[in-house]
């Protein structure tokens, strides 16, 4: 079987480069049978790894233990589910993950477009099977996953494997990975339209368009993908809370920075013809981030503790990242000619030059993440000594370039396109800015002090009266023009331009979650080593341990205390945090008691047995308004779909210089566009 | 010309506050990263100065007593493999599950005159889900490992 497996991937590689040359030779001497066989032999790669992964699946879950990747990752007691979650528990798993869900995302493209992009489908098809056929070449040649143990010549099976680390045995490891590496290997159909794009010379926007979803799509599995992650590394101890700034978490973000960015300005692109060359450079970077994070979690770079172990890769991955990125540049300088500009900026006050700052500050951010994360690195080559940057150093640059999004966020709407009059600008600004200072004054009276918090909720106020009165006065307009319902006329006004009002509820979720992350300034902790039937205080609660109880089963060993939580005297819940200590691996896990509720979460932690007597030590923290972050999120997934819908009136993106000829068409559809 | 003057003004103004911020932040946090071995090569020089520490946890040696936990940490590979160093623990954070016997830890925090460190944060990762070096492979290795080549086995 292995053998079947191994002999699949070696296939596989030879497909893809033959899939690689005959697209571009087809393209070159217009040759349509090459073509055509390049885009079938994009199925067949797909098929090839998607053998090759069943076998390796097969293998885990049916415990084939002369597999050492089997043997290393999985092992006979567990559930099914984890069997199938090793398959990307481990460095060659999941780069063989990785090289299939990017034969995947290859066939569809090709599926999807085969009527599509005549000229531009080949060099897609390239781009794509260039990166295809450096990871088969990881796949075969660096980790490959079907290496078995032996002595000597005799193959020898183990009697059982290790499993995977009990860490990872959590629900989250089935999906979390999988959606990051959905959002990081997506990222490769924007990039390889772009570039296709360039090479080509590609006339017109309607690529863009195609783009623009992918971009949407991809950007929606990572953002799912991250906050899994930090769901997960909520409540699991030792990753630092939902955010910790780690060199992985860092490197899974960076992409999504600049994708945001892109969705951004890529509005621009579509609208007036403007910063042709920074989207081109903002698709670039976002692939070649992935690719960067993916060696960063993998090549032992930077001390992380998400990070798999040491190990050769990175020197393939440095060597791929610097011939494509040289590429790149190279390509993009030779077209610049191409990509000029069609309009110009007018005002500072304007919708454009809201999303020109807005790609500033989201670049600005993303290079102070990198920064910070490759410190160590950069201060090792320079001084000789290891130097790193913590979170502090983090949420210094991250919270104002935070804040002033937030901000504009909430300017975006009111501001018109090229340039704003004052009187407009007034009436505009009223509400908005009337309301952020009464809630800033309310809370500063509620004993709030802390500047950025204040801040913060003021900000969320001020962008939650702009979007709302987006929806309210568009509502409105219909609802008196199509005597409807003023509730249906909203979800008629989204309908009508999912993309815009997609865009905002986008934007409300953000406010919501930056509401969650502001939450932070308030947290409290405590640890107390409290004896059995005593009790201690934690912001506004009292908790009481009740009961204490120690055993083991098959598996592990564990403690538990029942703890009870009094408000104001009355009891409200009974929280029981665990600690267990796992046999076979000597691992600890804390399964940490939370009491989750809009306004804050109770956190419990069993840190240990006390150390006389009957009692134990308690960790207890209270961290205000988490749960937003959650919610928040909910509203982002709910807002990116609404903007995938088509829109029920198309609009046609009337170019600002060519306003003579168009002007009777948009005049049908004087609805603002964004 | 001039919208281009004042938006290169404002993007100037905001660049330079975010640097200023960056500087900022870089000289409030940076910690430098040192092995048991070189931390005891520094000697007093590393007093007052930000330290990450990493080491191997020694086997049985982690104690709790109420609040702080303590713990050693060993120097694992080069010359002066071996060498100790006293860490207490006085952080507010949990501590990881990964923390235990063996594990690789960094402990963050700073040297005290008595030579002991006074850590405030803790991270760990543990040997067995981060797969061994090439060419160390561990796990109770009966048969002695051969990586033998795919498709010819």
């Amino acid at each position: 079987m292995e053998n079947l497996g191994a002999l699949s991937l070696l296939l596989a590689f030879s497909v893809a480069i033959f899939a690689l040359f005959s697209s571009v030779v087809g393209a070159w001497r217009k040759n349509l049978f090459l073509i055509a066989a390049a885009q079938r032999s994009v199925y067949l790669v797909w098929l090839l790894i998607s053998t090759a992964s069943g076998i390796l699946l097969y293998g885990l879950i049916e415990g084939d233990f002369r597999l050492q990747y089997v043997a290393l990752h999985s092992n006979k007691t567990m559930p099914l589910m984890y069997k199938i979650t090793a398959w990307w528990g481990g460095q060659e798993g999941s780069l063989l993950f990785w090289s299939w869900i990017l034969s995947c995302y290859a066939a569809v493209v090709v599926f999807t477009n085969r009527k599509h992009y005549k000229t531009m489908m080949p060099y897609v098809i390239a781009v794509i099977m260039v990166t295809q056929v450096f990871f088969l070449v990881l796949n075969n040649f660096v980790v490959p996953p079907f290496n078995v143990w032996a002595i000597g010549r005799g193959i020898i099976a183990l009697p059982d494997g290790q499993g995977l680390n009990p860490l990872l045995q959590t629900p989250s490891m089935a999906i979390h990975p999988p959606m990051l590496y959905l959002g990081y290997v997506g990222f490769i159909v924007p990039f390889a339209f772009a570039i296709a794009s360039l090479i080509t010379k590609q006339p017109g926007d309607e690529w863009i368009h195609t783009t623009r979803r992918w971009t949407l799509v991809t950007w929606l599995f990572q953002s799912v993908g991250i906050t899994l992650g930090m769901g997960w590394a909520y409540y699991v101890l030792g990753w630092g809370g939902y955010w910790a700034w780690d060199p992985v978490e860092n490197a899974s973000v960076l992409p999504w920075i600049t994708a945001t960015a892109f969705l951004h300005s890529v509005m621009m692109q579509e609208k007036k013809g403007m910063m042709k060359v920074w989207n081109m450079v903002l698709v670039s970077a976002t692939f070649f981030l992935c690719i960067f994070g993916t060696m960063l979690t993998r090549s032992g770079l930077v001390q992380s503790v998400h990070a798999f172990g040491i190990s050769s890769i990175g020197n393939y991955f440095a060597t791929f990242l610097a011939i494509g990125i040289a590429a790149t540049i190279w390509l993009i300088l030779d077209r610049l000619e191409f990509l000029k500009s069609e309009s110009h900026l007018e005002s500072v006050v304007s919708r454009e030059s809201g999303f020109l700052f807005n790609n500033l500050v989201l670049l600005a951010s993303c290079f102070a993440v990198l920064w910070g994360t490759l410190f160590p690195v950069i201060s090792e080559a320079v001084t000789g000594e290891k130097i790193s940057v913590d979170a502090p150093f983090f949420n210094k640059v991250n919270i104002p370039i935070g804040l002033f999004l937030l901000f504009l966020t909430g300017v975006g709407p009111l501001v018109a396109w090229r340039r704003s009059s004052v009187e407009s600008l007034k009436r505009n600004f009223l509400w908005p800015t009337v309301s952020m200072f009464v809630t800033i004054a309310a809370l500063f009276g509620a004993g709030i002090r802390s500047e950025y918090a204040l801040l913060s909720f003021g900000l969320c106020m001020f962008v939650t009266v702009t979007i709302s009165s987006e929806f309210v006065k568009g509502a409105i307009a219909i609802a008196g023009k199509d005597k409807m319902n003023p509730l249906l006329a909203i979800v008629e006004l989204t309908h009508r331009n999912t993309r815009r009002y997609g865009g905002y509820l986008v934007h409300m979720g953000i406010v919501v979650m930056f509401i969650g992350f502001t939450g932070a300034a308030f947290n409290k902790d405590m640890i107390h080593e409290a004896a059995l039937g005593q009790s201690f205080n934690i912001g506004r609660y009292e908790l009481k341990i009740t009961d204490l109880k120690d055993g083991e089963n098959d598996n592990y060993a564990w403690m538990k205390a029942a703890i009870d939580v009094y408000v104001g005297g009355e009891k409200i819940d009974t929280l029981s945090p665990e600690r267990r200590i796992y046999k076979a691996s000597r691992q600890p896990a804390s399964e940490v008691a939370i009491r989750r509720r809009l306004n804050e979460d109770l956190f419990l932690n069993f840190a240990a047995m006390a150390t006389q007597g009957q009692g134990a030590v308690i960790q207890a923290y209270v961290f205000p308004l988490v749960s937003w972050i959650w919610v928040g999120f909910f509203v982002v997934l709910f807002g990116t779909l609404v903007c995938l819908i088509p829109s029920k009136i198309k609009y046609s993106y009337a170019r600002t210089e060519i306003v003579g000829s168009v002007s009777a068409a948009s005049k049908g559809q004087v609805h603002a566009k964004t | 010309m001039k919208p281009y003057m004042k938006f290169g003004l404002v993007i100037g103004v905001v660049i330079a506050t975010l640097a200023w911020l960056a500087v900022g932040g870089v000289k409030e946090t940076s910690t430098y990263y040192k092995t048991v071995a070189e931390l005891q090569q520094m000697g007093d020089k590393a007093q007052g100065k930000r330290l990450r520490v990493g080491g191997d946890v020694v086997k049985g040696s982690i104690q709790r007593n109420g609040k702080e936990v303590s713990f050693h940490l060993v120097q694992q590979e080069g010359a002066s493999k071996g060498q100790m160093l006293k860490v207490t623990y006085t952080g507010s954070d949990p501590l990881p599950d990964t923390f235990r016997d063996d594990a690789q830890a960094l402990a963050d925090g700073h040297l005290n005159p008595d030579g002991t460190f006074n850590a405030n944060k803790i991270q760990a990762k543990c040997a067995s889900k981060y797969e061994a070096k090439p060419g160390q492979i561990k796990p109770g290795t009966e048969p002695t490992y051969n990586r033998s080549k795919p498709g010819r086995s």
